[in-house]
């Protein structure tokens, strides 16, 4: 199978802090990949880096055409802006290059009521706020898509429908999915490939493997408890 | 008051009103107020040096600019805290660079008369900033929700940074005239405001935000020869009235 992204030896310092180093690993097309980690182990810094958003040593190789669409960690926007749903969707389809008809596609894929994208941003819920970025980043026919912690702030039968929402977006357009979650029964059910990052040594492989007890507790320092559903 | 002029501070208001909805929904209302007390000491140097003063605060402004932007990338210190301290600095300098009377028209501003190269020069300025906030609308509105959905969309962030600092910067050059150093930033910042508290969307924020910048100038150039007051006070004070205006009528 082909790789959707490949990296090797990847470094990341960051205000003289060493925050990753020597990453080396590949993301099959059409595979989902979870990132996990305690706080602070670099999860966002790795996904920032893979955009081209940080300054980084080594190599991330991307398929050619690539085409990433980013959702990222819980932004903090104003209540009052007046930027609503749709404003924010038409600019990013423009950017895209995309038929303004291909937001209110986008807006029936993630499930988003016509009044709700009418809003300003800042009056949505959690929920709604994370499918208005999963719908932006669906503008534009993106053949990977980054998730930094998606369901952060979305309450529990919510994170279900997002999963279940973005598993079948994974099927349907053939996607490939890099997702950073604390979730880690949800990481057994949706990723391929599991890489965690904790201080010393990153560790590759299949969930199965990844997530035992005695790995779960080296990740994150302490035994940690996840059930399947 | 004659039309060439009326003119000019009609595109100057234009500007001010739509380059502020980025900065007030940006978060940088003080820094973009602190910002246009750069030009001071570059109209100090100009008048020492006996060329035009709005040219001298227009190169000290593109220098402030610069020396901002530059800051901020490499420390990575916010801007708010850079503003503050270069401008800050610009306007101790220039108070010293320049006095009398002469201080007084560059602070509050004084429109005297008007040359035509100064007009032409003026009214493709203003061009140029409304030009731009509208052409990269787009870009400017993602990347004031997420940088980093911007950079994937395929905009260069730290450019469009720069080029919007820079419009910044022309539009408070474009008010020095009518309202001074002190003033010019809350033209820019005020209207922006009132818009902020009144719309529910982007081109909501856009019309009224334009309307209270252009109707506060003009009534402002209008009222300040009767009062016998400086112009910018009077456009500011007018302003503002309608920001709290504003505020009442939004409950």
């Amino acid at each position: 199978m082909a790789n959707a992204l490949e990296v090797e030896g990847l470094s990341v310092r960051l205000g003289g802090r060493e925050v990753l180093r020597d990453l080396s690993f590949d993301v099959p097309a059409r595979s989902a990949l979870a990132v996990i980690g305690p706080n602070g182990a670099g999860k966002t810094v790795l996904f920032r880096a893979l955009i081209g958003a940080l300054p980084f040593q080594g190599i991330v190789r991307w398929a050619p055409g690539a085409r990433i669409g980013y959702v990222p960690q819980k932004l903090d926007i104003d209540r009052d802006l007046p930027v609503t749903g749709r404003d924010f969707l038409h600019s990013k389809a423009s950017l895209s290059r995309v038929p303004r008809q291909e937001v209110e596609r986008a807006l029936e894929l993630v499930n988003l009521p016509y009044g709700v994208a009418g809003q300003p941003i800042g009056t949505l819920s959690g929920g709604q706020f994370q499918r208005l970025l999963l719908a932006s980043a669906l503008l534009g026919k993106p053949t990977v898509l980054l998730f930094d912690e998606p369901t952060a702030g979305v309450d529990e039968p919510g994170e279900e429908r997002l999963y279940a929402m973005i598993g079948r977006l994974q099927e349907m357009e053939g996607l490939t999915i890099l997702l950073i979650s604390h979730e880690l029964s949800v990481v057994v059910r949706y990723a391929t490939n599991v890489l965690c990052l904790s201080g010393e040594r990153p560790c590759f492989g299949p969930p199965d493997e990844m997530l035992t007890p005695e790995r779960i507790e080296q990740v994150y320092g302490e035994p940690l408890k996840y059930h399947h559903h | 008051m004659q039309w060439p002029g009326l003119m000019l501070s009609i595109g100057m208001a234009v500007a001010a009103g739509l380059v502020g909805c980025f900065a007030v929904m940006r978060r940088m209302s003080l820094a973009s107020d602190a910002m246009s007390h750069v030009a001071l000491p570059g109209i100090g140097l100009a008048l020492l040096l006996h060329f035009h003063p709005l040219l001298g605060g227009l190169a000290a402004l593109l220098v402030g600019t610069l020396l901002v932007w530059g800051l901020e990338r490499q420390t990575r210190i916010s801007i708010e805290t850079v503003v503050g301290v270069v401008f800050s600095l610009a306007l101790a300098v220039g108070s010293m660079l320049t006095s009398g009377e002469e201080l007084v028209d560059a602070l509050l501003g004084a429109p005297g008369t008007l040359g035509a190269w100064e007009l032409a020069l003026g009214l493709a300025g203003a061009a140029a900033v409304v030009a731009f906030v509208l052409t990269q609308r787009d870009r400017l509105v993602v990347a004031l929700v997420s940088s980093d959905i911007a950079r994937t969309a395929g905009v260069h962030v730290p450019r469009l940074e720069l080029v919007y600092l820079l419009a910044f910067a022309l539009t408070v050059a474009l008010g020095l005239r009518y309202l001074g150093v002190l003033l010019m930033g809350s033209l820019v910042i005020i209207p922006a405001a009132t818009a902020k508290v009144l719309a529910r969307s982007l081109d909501a924020m856009f019309a009224i935000s334009v309307a209270v910048a252009v109707s506060s100038t003009v009534a402002g150039e209008a009222l300040a020869p009767v009062l016998h007051q400086p112009t910018g006070p009077v456009i500011i004070t007018i302003a503002a009235a309608i920001f709290f205006a504003g505020l009442l009528l939004r409950r």
